[in-house]
């Protein structure tokens, strides 16, 4: 999980875009995401198609400022405002082609 | 400078419409406006229309062709709005500047939606277009999760409750019980709303607007013209806003700033402000979202959303009669034909042949938001004309 970390102003963006959303600036640095804290939760049961209920989505925040949405694992009876949580790689869907899509979750540590 | 106004108003029914598609709904609400005000489709001059998903729940781009066809009036010009659930709004405004730029005197606005022809899930997947497609879709976010966000947030930093939400789904049912073209005619509990199923935790599905099909249209046209109709209703500003299409990138979760700039703008543009406002109509997607957009608003302190409502300000008899035909809710939101709609409830109520006719109310305000608020768009309407 590497955030963009801008040259120009510092400012860290997740996903990476291509000018800084603050300044503009088009030249950044990698920075890696590790530990971060529950900001919000909501555990779906009504879900879309490819997705199988019930299943939990968080915003999770980080120090440097990045905020990003991520589905959760681990105990759930844990969650609350400020739970940490780390990045771990999961399976997230199959496709239709039967290939299996991987990706980032977020363990309740 | 060219004043707008509003003078002529039809509407489908809106809910589950087995057997209407959408050019059936669609030139529906426009015979019936053109009958509203009396005029026959030679006179006007163009179509703006407000859809959000034709191209995935009917596989219908080009409403622009498709409506100049169905509705009688090639070859004038036709073009279509998106903003997701602001569609409706946004084809309103644009055809607001359009008359105001001279161009036109008389214009239909056209917003419809057919949301039932495609599975539940399949319409749930549908409407993650008007949220961040890449990162939140990706990962099974719906419409009723990225709410549900903002409504834990909301509780979390205010003390908002599921009772206070509640009583947002149970002040609009009650208000749609006497509306003909309401989805819903059924008067429901705050105990209804906390026992109903889950959808994204913390909101129910008496927290939710249905999925319905749709249409409503509204004729405008210019002070020029606007004398020969009978009940004139003035456009008396505009305001739109924008905002970061991801929840994730915003500086906060219990506020909508597309909706601080919009109303800013229409506060700017006609010297109002909220007590001068007799009559409000906001987006009540999620019961939250009528919560945030009453604090957006300014007709109550930041974080105060939820007591306003418990004390019943909301209500035909409180503070700021709020969405008295129904709302999203009660009335159903086909998505692209919501944002006329409430423009149609708050000019019936301002012509006095509403249901739940207030009295003697003289100006209203409409909110129509898009996604999460990634789109807010804001009309002022009037009975005089500035």
């Amino acid at each position: 999980m590497v955030a963009a970390k801008c040259s120009g102003c510092d400012k860290v963006t997740f996903p990476p875009r291509y000018a800084c959303p603050a300044c503009g600036g088009i030249d950044f640095k990698d920075e890696t995401l590790g530990i971060g804290k529950m900001l919000s939760w909501t555990t779906i049961h009504a879900s879309p198609e490819g997705f199988e209920a019930p299943y939990t989505v968080a915003l999770i925040k980080y120090e440097n400022g990045v905020v990003l949405p991520g589905l959760v694992v681990g105990d759930m009876a844990r969650l609350e405002v400020g739970s940490t949580v780390k990045p771990v790689l999961r399976r997230l869907s199959e496709n239709s082609g039967g290939l299996l899509i991987y990706g980032v979750k977020f363990e309740i540590i | 400078m060219v004043d707008v106004a509003v003078v002529g108003v039809g509407q489908t029914a809106f809910g589950e419409l087995w057997e209407k598609s959408l050019r059936n709904l669609g030139v529906e609400a426009f015979t019936a406006a053109l009958k509203d005000a009396g005029v026959d489709r030679a006179a006007v001059q163009a179509l703006y229309v407000g859809n959000m998903a034709a191209g995935y729940m009917s596989s219908q781009e080009h409403l622009a062709s498709l409506f100049a066809d169905h509705c009688g009036l090639m070859p004038k010009p036709v073009v279509r709005c998106e903003a997701a659930c602001a569609s409706g709004s946004l084809a309103l405004r644009q055809a607001w500047l359009s008359i105001k730029s001279g161009a036109y005197d008389i214009v239909a606005v056209l917003g419809a939606e057919k949301m039932t022809d495609v599975t539940a899930s399949t319409a749930v997947a549908g409407l993650m277009a008007a949220g961040d497609a890449e990162w939140e879709g990706a990962i099974g976010l719906t419409f009723a999760g990225l709410y549900a966000l903002m409504a834990r947030a909301h509780m979390h930093a205010f003390g908002t409750t599921r009772e206070q939400m509640a009583l947002v789904s149970v002040n609009n049912h009650k208000n749609a019980m006497k509306n003909p073209y309401a989805q819903f005619h059924s008067a429901i509990t705050v105990e209804d709303v906390l026992n109903a199923a889950p959808i994204a935790e913390p909101l129910g599905l008496l927290d939710c607007s249905p999925l319905s099909d749709g249409a409503a249209c509204v004729i405008l046209a210019s002070d020029k013209v606007a004398k020969r109709f009978a009940k004139p209703v003035w456009v008396l500003g505009s305001g739109q806003g924008s905002a970061s299409l991801g929840i994730a990138a915003r500086a906060s979760l219990t506020e909508m700033p597309s909706t601080h700039a919009a109303v800013a703008d229409v506060w700017k543009q006609t010297g109002l402000h909220n007590k001068d406002v007799g009559i409000l109509e906001v987006h009540d997607c999620f019961s939250i979202n009528e919560i945030i957009a009453l604090e957006d608003l300014g007709f109550c302190p930041k974080g105060a959303g939820g007591k306003f409502v418990e004390n019943g300000g909301i209500t035909i008899s409180g503070e700021i009669p709020t969405n008295t035909a129904g709302g999203l809710k009660g009335i159903g939101h086909p998505v692209g034909a919501s944002g006329v709609r409430q423009i149609i409830d708050v000019a019936r109520q301002l012509r006095g042949d509403a249901v739940n006719q207030l009295n003697d109310v003289k100006r209203g305000l409409c909110l129509n938001v898009g996604g999460v608020g990634g789109t807010a768009i804001v009309h002022a309407l009037g009975v005089e004309r500035k």
